[in-house]
Order: C-alpha cells, then sequence, then structure tokens
C-alpha cells in the first residue's frame, strides 16, 4: 500500500456527541481509506444513525469532544452542505417528501453545486438527462419518476432506490448509508445492492449503517464494526457479521459492559 | 441554524422603491362634490359617466367602512387623500410614444418594462399607468388590426362610450361594497379591453400599475369584455415608491365573458409593502370580480400577491351560463408586518357550472395571512361542482395563517370539495436539501415554490419565471 493510500480518507478520532442532554457517542474512533467498504453494526438506540447524522452535519446534535477529519480537512467545521459538496453523501434512512419540488431539479441542483466546487463546468439539462437516464435504468427506476415531486408519494422501496440513485448521479467519495436495506424485499434489494457495487472503486469509500447482515451478502465489506451503547465495542471482517447474524447483539455487548 | 444567523438573514430588499421626480398636476386633499367633477371634467366624461360618479359618492356617504377582515390597521383620514395626481403635459397629452416624458419612459424601463416596441416582449401589449392616468399603450395597432380594443379607459370613455354604458357596473355596481362605491366616485384611469365575437387575442395583454406621488391613493377601473367565442389572457403588475406614510390603493376590475368565452386574468401584485418593521406600505382594498354571463364561458384568475402592508381582495366569478367555469389560483406571502386577507367567492348560478380553488398562503415573520373563501350553489346550479384546496405554510414562529371558508349549498345535486393543511418548512426537509448540496437560501426557494407550483403552472410563461423570482426576493432570509 502506498503512503497516500495509507492515509484515512475520513478518520473520526474519539467522538463524543450529544444529543437532548444525554452522550449518546462516547468516544468513536474509525478509519476508512480509500476504496473501503465499511458496515457499523449494532442493536437499535446504539448510536449509528446519529454517527451518520453527525457526520453529515445535521443540526442538533453538540460534539462534546473528538475531531473528524475528511482528506484531512476538519470535517466538523464545515456546513452541511460544504461537507456534500466536498463529497460526502449519505443516503437517508426515512427520505423526506418535498412536495412540488421536482425530483430531477433538486438532483441537477445538487450536481451542478457540486461540480462547481470541483471546478467542472456545468451541465445542462440535455447532458444532464442523458447522465440520469443511464442510472435510472441500473437502478430499475421508471423514467417518469424524475418528473415528480421530491419522494412525493413514493413506496418505501422507491424512496431508498431513489436515494441510491442520487448517489450514483452525484458520484460522492464517502457515502454514508443509512439503513439503506430496511423496508427493501430481496429483489429491491438485489437493485440496491448493484447500485452500490457500481460505486465500489479504489477513489471512495462507502459506510454502510445496517442493522442485519443480509445486505452485506451482496455489497461484501472490507471492515465489519459493533457499535454498541455509544461505543465501538468490536471490529473484524465480514465474518464478524455473519457471527452477529447468528449469535444477535446480546453476547458481544455483554461482553463490552463487562 | 442559529437564532441571530435567523434574524440577519430576514431583511428584505424592494427593488422598485425609487421616486420619479416629475412636475404633476395634483388636487388637494379631500373628498366632495367637486372633487368627482373636476375628475370628471379632467377627462371629459359624458352626463351618464358624471351622474353615476355622484350617485356613488352619495351612496358611499351612506357606508361604513367594514372591519370583518382579519387585519388591523391605523384609521385611514379619506379627507388626507388627494384623489387625482397625474403627471403634467402640454396640450392635449401624448398622441405616440414619441410625445411622452422621457422621464416617464425612463421609469418604465427601470422598472423592467420598457414602453419602446422593439425593447419590449414580442407577444406582450402593455398600458402603463402612472399615478392617475394611463401614460401609454403598447402594440395598438397590431390589436386594432384583429379588432381588439385595448386602451386606458379615459379614451374608452371617449370612443367607445357605448360599450361603458352597456358593461360598466353590471358585475361590481356601484353599491357593492365600500370601496368598490368610493372607487366608482373617484376612479381615474386604468385599462379597457374588448374582444370581439370569435376572436382569440393574438397576444398577452398587460397594464403596469405605478404610484408614484405622496399622499395620493390610486382608484383604477379596468373592464374587460370577451364577446361570444373569444379569448384572451390580461395580466397586470404593480409598483410603489418606498414611504413611511400608507397610501391607499381602491382597484375595482369587471370581467365579462360571453358565450363560449375565455378570460385569464392574471396578477403579480408587489406594492411597496413597508419597511422590517411595518412602517409604511401600500393599503390595497380592491375588489375583482367576472361573470361568466354566457353558456360555456370560462373564467380563471391567478394572482401572486407578494407585496401591500394590506391586502383585502377577493376575485370572484359569478357562474350564471350553463356549463360555465371559474377558477381561483392563488399565492399570497406575508413578510415582516404584512397582513393578507385573501381569497375568492364562487357563486354558481346555472346549470352544470364548476369552479376550483387552490390557494396557498405564505407566512414569514411576523406576518399575518387569511384564506377567505365563499361557494355558494343557488338552487338553479343543479350538477355544480367545485374542488377548494388550500395550504398554508408557515416560516418562523411569530407569523399566522387562518383559513375561513364559506359554505352555502342550496342545491341537493352539488358536490363540493373542500381540502385544507398547514405545514412548516420542516428540518428535515431543509436539511435533506442542504445535505445534497443546495444552500440554505436556494434550499428554501425551492422548498416554496413547490409548494406553490400548482399556482405558478397558470401563469403565462413569461411572468412565470418572474413570479418564482420576486417570491424569492419577498421571502429573502426567512429560513424558520
Amino acid at each position: 500500500m502506498s503512503d497516500a493510500a495509507a492515509q484515512p480518507m475520513l478518520e473520526v478520532r474519539d467522538l463524543q456527541v450529544r444529543v437532548g442532554g444525554q452522550i449518546v457517542l462516547k468516544g468513536v474512533s474509525l478509519a476508512v481509506r480509500a476504496g473501503e467498504v465499511h458496515a457499523i453494526m449494532g442493536p437499535n438506540g446504539s448510536g449509528k444513525s446519529t454517527l451518520a447524522y453527525v457526520l453529515a452535519g445535521k443540526p442538533g446534535y453538540e460534539i462534546v469532544s473528538g475531531s473528524v477529519s475528511f482528506e484531512g480537512r476538519d470535517l466538523l467545521a464545515l456546513a452541511p452542505e460544504e461537507r456534500a459538496r466536498a463529497g460526502l453523501f449519505l443516503g437517508f434512512q426515512y427520505p423526506v417528501e418535498i412536495p412540488g419540488v421536482n425530483n430531477a431539479y433538486l438532483l441537477k441542483t445538487a450536481l451542478n453545486a457540486a461540480r462547481r466546487e470541483r471546478r467542472l463546468p456545468e451541465l445542462d439539462a440535455f447532458e444532464f438527462l442523458a447522465l440520469v437516464r443511464s442510472k435510472t435504468q441500473l437502478m430499475h427506476i421508471d423514467e417518469s419518476f424524475l418528473g415528480r415531486g421530491v419522494n412525493e408519494g413514493f413506496s418505501g422501496g422507491e424512496k431508498k432506490r431513489n436515494e441510491i440513485l442520487q448517489m450514483l448521479v452525484l458520484e460522492p467519495k464517502l457515502s454514508l448509508l443509512d439503513e439503506t436495506d430496511s423496508g427493501l424485499d430481496i429483489d429491491a434489494l438485489k437493485v440496491v445492492a448493484n447500485g452500490v457495487n457500481s460505486l465500489r472503486s479504489p477513489e471512495r469509500c462507502i459506510v454502510l449503517v445496517t442493522h442485519y447482515q443480509r445486505l452485506l451478502d451482496h455489497v461484501v465489506p472490507d471492515f465489519v464494526h459493533v457499535l454498541a451503547r455509544g461505543r465501538i465495542v468490536r471490529s473484524g471482517d465480514r465474518t464478524l457479521a455473519l457471527e452477529l447474524e447468528k449469535r444477535g447483539y446480546d453476547w458481544i455487548t455483554e461482553q463490552a459492559a463487562a | 441554524m442559529s437564532t441571530p444567523e435567523l434574524d440577519a438573514l430576514v431583511s428584505r430588499s424592494y427593488r422598485h422603491g425609487f421616486v420619479t421626480d416629475i412636475d404633476a398636476d395634483t388636487v388637494p386633499p379631500g373628498l366632495d362634490e367637486s372633487v368627482v367633477r373636476l375628475i370628471s371634467r379632467k377627462k371629459k366624461e359624458p352626463q351618464f359617466l358624471l351622474d353615476w360618479r355622484l350617485r356613488a359618492l352619495s351612496h358611499w356617504r351612506t357606508l361604513r367602512e367594514p372591519h370583518w377582515a382579519h387585519l388591523r390597521y391605523a384609521p385611514i383620514d379619506y379627507n388626507a387623500i388627494s384623489y387625482y395626481s397625474a403627471p403634467r403635459q402640454s396640450g392635449d397629452g401624448p398622441k405616440s410614444l414619441a410625445d411622452v416624458d422621457p422621464k416617464l419612459l425612463a421609469t418604465y424601463d427601470r422598472l423592467g418594462v420598457p414602453l419602446h416596441e422593439r425593447a419590449r416582449l414580442a407577444g406582450v401589449a402593455v398600458d402603463a399607468v402612472f399615478d392617475s392616468v394611463s401614460v401609454a399603450t403598447t402594440f395598438k395597432d397590431k390589436l386594432a388590426a384583429a379588432g381588439v380594443i385595448f386602451c386606458p379607459f379615459s379614451e374608452a370613455v371617449q370612443r367607445h362610450p357605448e360599450l361603458l354604458e352597456q358593461y360598466l357596473g353590471t358585475v361590481v355596481p356601484y353599491t357593492d361594497n365600500f370601496y368598490a362605491t368610493l372607487n366608482s366616485a373617484v376612479f381615474t384611469d386604468g385599462s379597457f379591453v374588448y374582444v370581439p365575437p370569435g376572436v382569440r387575442c393574438p397576444m398577452e395583454l398587460s397594464t403596469y400599475f405605478r404610484i408614484n406621488a405622496a399622499n395620493t391613493g390610486q382608484f383604477e377601473r379596468t373592464l374587460i369584455i370577451a364577446d361570444a367565442g373569444s379569448y384572451v389572457s390580461y395580466l397586470e403588475g404593480c409598483t410603489a415608491p418606498m414611504r413611511d406614510e400608507n397610501q391607499l390603493h381602491a382597484a375595482v376590475v369587471e370581467l365579462v365573458a360571453l358565450d363560449d368565452a375565455r378570460i385569464k386574468y392574471s396578477t403579480v401584485q408587489n406594492w411597496y409593502p413597508g419597511d422590517e418593521q411595518g412602517r409604511g406600505g401600500i393599503y390595497n382594498f380592491v375588489t375583482k370580480r367576472g361573470e361568466c354571463r354566457g353558456r360555456n364561458s370560462h373564467i380563471s384568475w391567478t394572482q401572486v400577491e407578494t407585496g401591500s402592508a394590506i391586502t383585502w381582495k377577493y376575485p370572484s366569478c359569478i357562474l350564471r351560463g350553463e356549463n360555465s367555469i371559474g377558477e381561483f389560483y392563488s399565492v399570497a406571502t406575508t413578510n415582516n408586518y404584512q397582513q393578507a386577507d385573501t381569497g375568492t367567492k364562487m357563486i354558481h348560478i346555472g346549470a352544470n357550472t364548476r369552479s376550483t380553488i387552490v390557494s396557498k398562503g405564505i407566512s414569514a415573520g411576523h406576518g399575518q395571512n387569511a384564506y377567505r373563501g365563499l361557494v355558494k350553489i343557488l338552487p338553479s346550479a343543479t350538477g355544480a361542482r367545485n374542488f377548494t384546496q388550500c395550504d398554508s405554510l408557515l416560516m418562523g414562529k411569530h407569523c399566522g395563517a387562518h383559513t375561513f371558508p364559506y359554505l352555502e349549498v342550496r342545491n341537493p345535486s352539488a358536490i363540493v370539495e373542500h381540502e385544507a393543511s398547514t405545514s412548516r418548512i420542516s428540518e428535515d426537509q431543509l436539511f435533506y436539501c442542504l445535505q445534497r448540496g443546495v444552500g440554505a437560501e436556494d434550499a428554501v426557494n425551492m422548498i416554496v415554490s413547490g409548494f406553490c407550483r400548482s399556482v405558478f403552472k397558470e401563469l403565462p410563461m413569461e411572468f412565470a419565471v418572474e413570479a418564482q423570482a420576486l417570491l424569492a426576493v419577498s421571502l429573502e432570509g426567512a429560513v424558520g
């Protein structure tokens, strides 16, 4: 591994976060290098979604201590939109509906904001449409989706596929996918996994936040971490996920508490 | 987003607030018979019109200012207002654009409404009304070739008195309400449109109203007649200088659609709204009503109301003809201390008449926004249908949204539907957009435009873009 590759793209150091008076993350450290896929697993309420939101800059989370760097920049000093333009993407667990706002319009605005940041020329409507069409096919999304309001009247599975579509168009360096597998039937799960795998490359990294290991059958992670009660209590390779599938989370959280 | 950041962002800039320094012929403040006679004389009106004005004035003296609307404002002193102000001109007034005072032309250039035909949007004819008079009307010849009459109201008085006598006051009688009655007595100028049978008006018609003089009121009157089988699309825009005093604008608009005729009337109202403390701004008390007099006639009102300190207006439809259709699409925004009480009345008289009401109210700052609407189905209106949707969007903690729907159904075959919602721009919607790399201001504009989309799509294309831009300005920084 070269020196440059050895430098993590995302480095979380001893992160403590308070929400509504409660310490939810109690010193989380995590290093993700370019090209890697990490899975963060854990029981409900362990702080998985909090970690994803804090990295994306959602308001309402107080950083008590610790630091996060992204490509050497202080991520926590950036506004949410700056983080996005720098190449951080969050696939939401519950994508919100924005009635009347055209799905394609939001996506084109987002893409061009990112392209401006990267000093690339903005895409016009035709170039954009050509790009999106290739991705909608991959995601088995009907083109009529583009003309509808953002997530307006979408089913749960459609919302998740739409999230991955956005990710494919924006080509982020760091993708945080929060419970993207929840609420998907097996066919939709495969489509989503295909989409995620198509973005795997030596220049990007992906962090999957998930409760179950079934997504990991299709998107095979390089590392698996178990987050419990606000701490990463164990890290390993994909066999850890399989072990969790068999034995549940209790044994590991008990070990951590002991 | 923190509160100080929000407060800093909640500032608005009004881009049409300048004053044109021009020599004006302004009558002293006050209202009595002599003022009404003076206005009528200046306009060289026929006797019937003077008599009508005088009847309106004496009726007005029996009326009291109405206070049922959800509005609060200091009393208006009707004797402190000057009822006529016009840029001074030599002789009989301008014969063509070449005779118009260059200062006036420059004013309209600055407002983005150039009056030189080569500079204009090719498909739009404009009547420019400055205080109490019309200063120019473009594309008259081209319209005349199609048989369409589009001219200042004062000119119609001279050249088409028979049409005026036949239609004036037949939709909004001079006894209608306090402000309409006042207007009937002292109205000065406005636009007149007549589209002959079977003619589809070849271009968009538009009137741009500008209040300039201080301590005056603007009382314009517009009359649009679409004869059998004709079609016309008309748009009005309005602006005024920034002043600390309130100014009164009390207009009347009457529309008449005969058999199979269609009138599409759009308004982009951007009168000066007052400053952040609620000082100044236009009091906008307007009566707009259309009558679908003929079978299968169709009238649509589309309004985007972003200006004025106070808005009191209810563009309405009287659906007299069988199978006639009335529509009302409205976006009303109130920011800072603006107040709006607006909506519509749909009066179903004919059989199988249909009406649609879509109202979008947006409140920010300390703004108060009320929707007030009446759907009345008379016993004769067998098979009538109405659909009403009114949605309110709140931004911040100090604003208010109110909905007052009135329903009177006197025919059992009628079908009436009403949907209403009130929502806030949610933190989640905002964060979703931010996470996709869209800045906060752009995100709010996007969400608000999405909220208004079903109304904006009713505007003529040339103006939809302008309306959207205007909305963005009027809500500048109102992230809540």
